[in-house]
């Protein structure tokens, strides 16, 4: 037996949809970061609700990245393939590298699971051209039967344990203590200990097979651990992670989360997670559609609640009008839009860049709003928080953008301390300015006070038509008008944001890496692998994106060359191009609905800095 | 204790002799009766002359966007129960492009009072076709008439299982200030339909109950628990007509003050309810409907009671720890 160091793995599990291939890469995910490596999480489901078992159609996969050091992204091309069909090796082995151990029940590969996954000969290994030495074909499905002969359980219960042989299996080829996963599963189904101890039978059971069988075969990994950082944590997706720092922010800022929604892949967990927090006194509204979600989240902001409305692309287009109220208004609101493929239902469960321009500028009239892009599935939490915190302390719409991408993956989250947040500090009218206060009345920031109904002596209207500067009645002077917009304008302008960092050779590079949002793990490890071979190269990843962080002209024009990478057709380009005079940077543009490669981006990032 | 005057501000500028002038002088002298205070009141429109009115309120309020207002006034009222949520809409702005909210908003039963003034066309627009304009109707949009049925709003309520329906006519300031303040002891969403006059793109529409004498002559005041009848010496009565209703005249065809029906707005069953809405003459005022309901904005604060009760969580820390989570050392 060989045992290969390496800094980093990839794992991919595939099965049918309902072959549990989450809940075994989740634990796996678990038990490696128990130990210290860092992990990055990503599901791939289908588009269909139940497709039949078996078929193509019907296949999702969980990747796991485990690194000795920081892994940035779910990982290209896996270094381990499980199939837990036939149809889930057809599919899946496009992303395994050409090296990478494969995984199969022999059980599923009967003649009809060939038909089914469409192949035409019972040589399926050949038909693919894959190396038997690099296979693990165990009867996986009659050994989880023999193992749980005794058990009482039904056929069909112990087949749901399928999932657990084969995390069995891939804890031995990773040389894991299978304590963290006991555990784990004696927490999950504390309440049904009957089935936690079957699983826990079938993993022991998975992972002895995996010593006394292919020792002499396989290869077992060992991933060290390097830059541990001590403390707690938790597995967490983005939207999840969005979740939690909509209610961390209420909580600081002592509001009632109030969230309008209407359900919309891939924003849809968002509106889950924060139903079930009741016992936090979350209120969730499940609105009759987009317009609503936001409408009624305008009007809750009016009410003094930490007003939330979550939605993808499509629902942004519906709720642009009631958002601009709320930006005439100067109201409160976060406006998360969780991006898939566009335009129009485009690919709902895919993941593009493709709203930047519409989150900037969608919208009738001068109506500028901060937008925020969360870069990774943990940090949505910070986005989340930052986000909430902007709203309220400057009296504005924020739009919170993350993709598909970062919303469905997942990372190992630090628990956070909420008293380690900056307090948050809404613009509250002083009571002493009782009997002089009009609405549109401005701190020292430009920021409008917030009288909250149900303060005597602070009644006033509000509404979607201009305002009088001094008065707060209705006003159609052409002086007034053009003072409130610039004033609308220079509250947002004035908004702090921090400095955008530069990571790599900030001193020398040859090339300055630009993007924004979910492909900051992707642009990291491009730059990574490229400073690797020797290359001087740069990373500026934008997460405030209105306003401008102060240094971004400085920084944009430092380089001798600049590439701007996006998952769009260059609308990132194009508003830095706007913000900064005389910049013009190359592009590198992928709408695919898929994550970038990190190959790909290496290539064509070599290709310019020789160019 | 308020006085009307608590609850105005600024000067209208509707057109002289439109109808909202009269509601609004009936929804200050209704608000005074009722005593909430203006702090506590939150007045939410959409867009339109009626729409307007919260700018003539001394309360908190909003004048927001097109149809929006019911959706608005929902996330107010929820966000928080104890403001007294009035939501004010014209026919465009309520039963065209707003709608599904107020469909919704019935559906729920959000404790909101909703006000829908009904002047049958697109007043600030100067003058569309609107949903409760009846078929062949003539507008700069219908100039050769319309060729589309009108909402009856009665039967839109009730089909959005409404609870609360009651009509008045603007110029009809008692008749007005009893719904208003019915609405208002209603929990629930309460729909009053204000039948109010455009003097410029609709001059006449309710003219046959716009005033006193053709209120006698051509509208029932339905109370509930009380016998309907009608007409100057109350000689008119309703009876019931195999599956509908009509109206009578006592002494004629044999029909008694027996026949007649006693009016019961609190029936859950709305059959005789909608009926009542619809009849053409006389056209019914009053409280038609008043059914009592769990209000979403209660059922809201009453689940979160019971979770907060069950779950062990209350705050963000503890939240966090419900995780499964692992420890670097």
């Amino acid at each position: 037996m060989e045992i290969k160091e390496k800094k980093s793995v990839v794992v991919r599990f595939s099965g049918d949809s309902g072959d549990g291939m989450q809940l075994a890469g989740n634990i796996f995910s678990t038990v490696s970061a128990t130990v210290g490596n860092s992990i990055s999480t990503f599901p791939d489901y289908p588009a269909d609700i139940r497709a039949p078992q078996g078929s193509l159609t019907g296949v999702s996969g969980f990747q796991v990245h485990i690194g000795a050091e920081q892994v940035y992204t779910p990982g290209d091309l896996c270094d381990v393939l499980v199939a837990m069909n036939a149809a889930a090796l057809k599919t899946q082995y496009r992303y395994a590298k050409p090296d990478a151990a494969i995984i199969i029940d022999t059980d599923s590969f009967g003649p009809k699971d060939l038909e089914k996954a469409q192949f035409k000969t019972e040589d399926y290994l050949g038909e693919m051209g894959i190396d038997p030495d690099r296979v693990i074909a165990c009867p996986l499905t009659t050994m989880v039967k023999d193992c749980l002969s005794d058990s009482g359980m039904d056929v069909k219960s112990m087949l749901k344990c399928r999932n657990m042989f084969a995390l069995g299996l891939v804890c031995w080829l990773f040389d894991r203590d299978l304590d963290v996963a006991f555990n784990f599963l004696k927490e999950k189904f504390a309440k049904k200990p009957g089935i936690a101890e079957a699983n826990i039978k079938v993993i022991q059971a998975g992972y002895d097979y995996g010593h006394n069988t292919h020792s002499s075969v396989a290869n077992v990994y060992r991933i060290e651990t390097k830059n541990k950082v001590p403390g707690r944590y938790m597995d967490i997706t983005g939207n999840k992670a969005t979740a939690y720092g909509f209610i961390a922010a209420a909580e600081k800022a002592g509001l009632k989360l109030y969230l309008g929604s209407y359900p919309i892949t891939p924003a849809t967990d968002v509106l889950h997670e924060l139903s079930k927090h009741k016992s936090l006194g979350v209120v969730t509204v499940q609105c009759e559609d987009e317009i609503a979600g936001c409408a009624s989240a305008v009007g809750a902001s009016f009410a003094g609640a930490l007003a939330v409305t979550s939605t993808s692309g499509p629902g942004i287009c519906l709720k642009s009008e009631a958002m601009n109220l709320a930006v005439i208004m100067e109201l409160p609101l976060v406006v998360l839009d969780v991006q898939r493929g566009g335009p129009a239902t485009g690919l709902p469960t895919k993941s593009e860049q493709t709203d930047l321009l519409q989150a900037l500028f969608g919208r009738n009239g001068e109506s500028p709003m901060p937008v925020i892009a969360a870069s990774s599935p943990t940090d949505c939490f910070d986005a989340a928080y930052a986000a909430a915190k902007m709203a309220l302390e400057h009296m504005t719409p924020v739009i919170l953008m993350t993709d598909a991408f970062v919303a469905n993956g997942s990372g190992a989250f630090k628990l956070p301390n909420l008293a380690d947040y900056p307090a948050i500090n809404p613009p509250y009218v002083p009571e002493e300015l009782k009997g002089s206060w009009t609405p549109y009345m401005r701190n020292a920031e430009g920021v409008r006070y917030w009288a909250v109904p149900g303060r005597e002596g602070f009644e006033h209207i509000l509404g979607g038509l201009e305002k009088d500067d001094k008065t707060g009645a209705i006003s159609t002077n052409p002086e007034n008008h053009d003072l409130m917009t610039r004033k609308r304008q220079a509250k947002i302008d004035a908004i702090p944001v921090p400095d955008l960092e530069v990571l790599g050779d900030k001193d020398d590079a040859e090339l300055l890496i630009v993007g924004f949002g979910g492909t900051y793990g992707h642009l990291h490890a491009a730059m990574d692998e490229m400073r690797a071979q020797g290359k001087k190269v740069a990373l500026a990843h934008f997460k405030f994106i209105n306003p401008l962080p102060k240094n971004t002209a400085e920084v944009l024009k430092k380089y001798p060359k600049v590439v701007v990478a996006e998952q769009n057709m260059g609308q990132l380009a194009g508003w830095l191009r706007m913000k900064v005079d005389g910049f013009v940077p190359m592009q590198f543009n992928q709408v695919k609905g898929q994550p970038f490669v990190v190959n790909e981006l290496v290539a064509n990032f070599t290709k310019l800095v020789k160019s | 204790m308020f006085t009307s005057n608590d609850y105005k501000k600024g000067q209208p500028r509707w057109c002289p002799g439109c109808g909202d002038h009269f509601f609004l002088a009936s929804l200050h002298k209704a608000m005074a009766e009722i005593g909430v205070a203006p702090s506590q009141t939150a007045v939410i429109s959409g867009i339109g002359c009626s729409s307007r009115l919260p700018h003539y309120m001394a309360t908190y309020g909003m004048n927001t966007i097109h149809g929006r207002a019911a959706a608005i006034a929902t996330g107010t009222k929820i966000a928080n129960p104890n403001l007294t949520v009035w939501q004010v809409s014209g026919d465009g702005d309520g039963l065209a492009i707003g709608g599904n909210h107020f469909i919704h908003a019935n559906r729920r039963n959000i404790n909101l009072n909703m006000i829908l003034l009904n002047n049958r066309i697109y007043g600030l627009t100067k003058g569309q076709y609107s949903p409760t304009s009846p078929r062949g109707f003539v507008s700069k949009s219908s100039p050769y008439g319309t060729v589309e049925d009108p909402f009856r709003p009665a039967e839109l309520c009730f089909g959005a299982r409404g609870h609360f329906f009651a009509r008045a006519v603007a110029t009809d300031a008692p008749g007005t200030v009893e719904v208003l303040k019915a609405a208002y002891e209603h929990k629930g969403a309460s729909v009053c339909e204000i039948l109010q006059n455009c003097v410029i793109f609709n001059n006449g529409t309710h003219d046959a109950v716009y005033d006193k004498a053709g209120r006698t002559k051509n509208a029932i005041y339905l109370k509930h628990g009380e016998k309907m009848l009608f007409g100057e010496n109350n000689e008119y009565g309703i009876v019931q007509d195999g599956f509908g209703v009509k109206a009578v005249k006592l002494g004629e065809d044999d029909y008694t003050e027996a026949d007649i029906l006693i009016h019961d707005a609190k029936c859950e069953d709305n059959t005789l309810q909608l009926k009542l809405a619809e009849m053409e003459w006389p056209i019914a005022l009053g409280v038609i409907r008043d059914v009592e309901a769990p209000t979403y904005d209660d059922s809201v604060t009453a689940q979160i009671e019971e979770v907060k009760a069950k779950k062990k969580y209350h705050n963000f820390a503890e939240l966090l720890e419900t995780n499964d989570i692992w420890e670097v050392k």
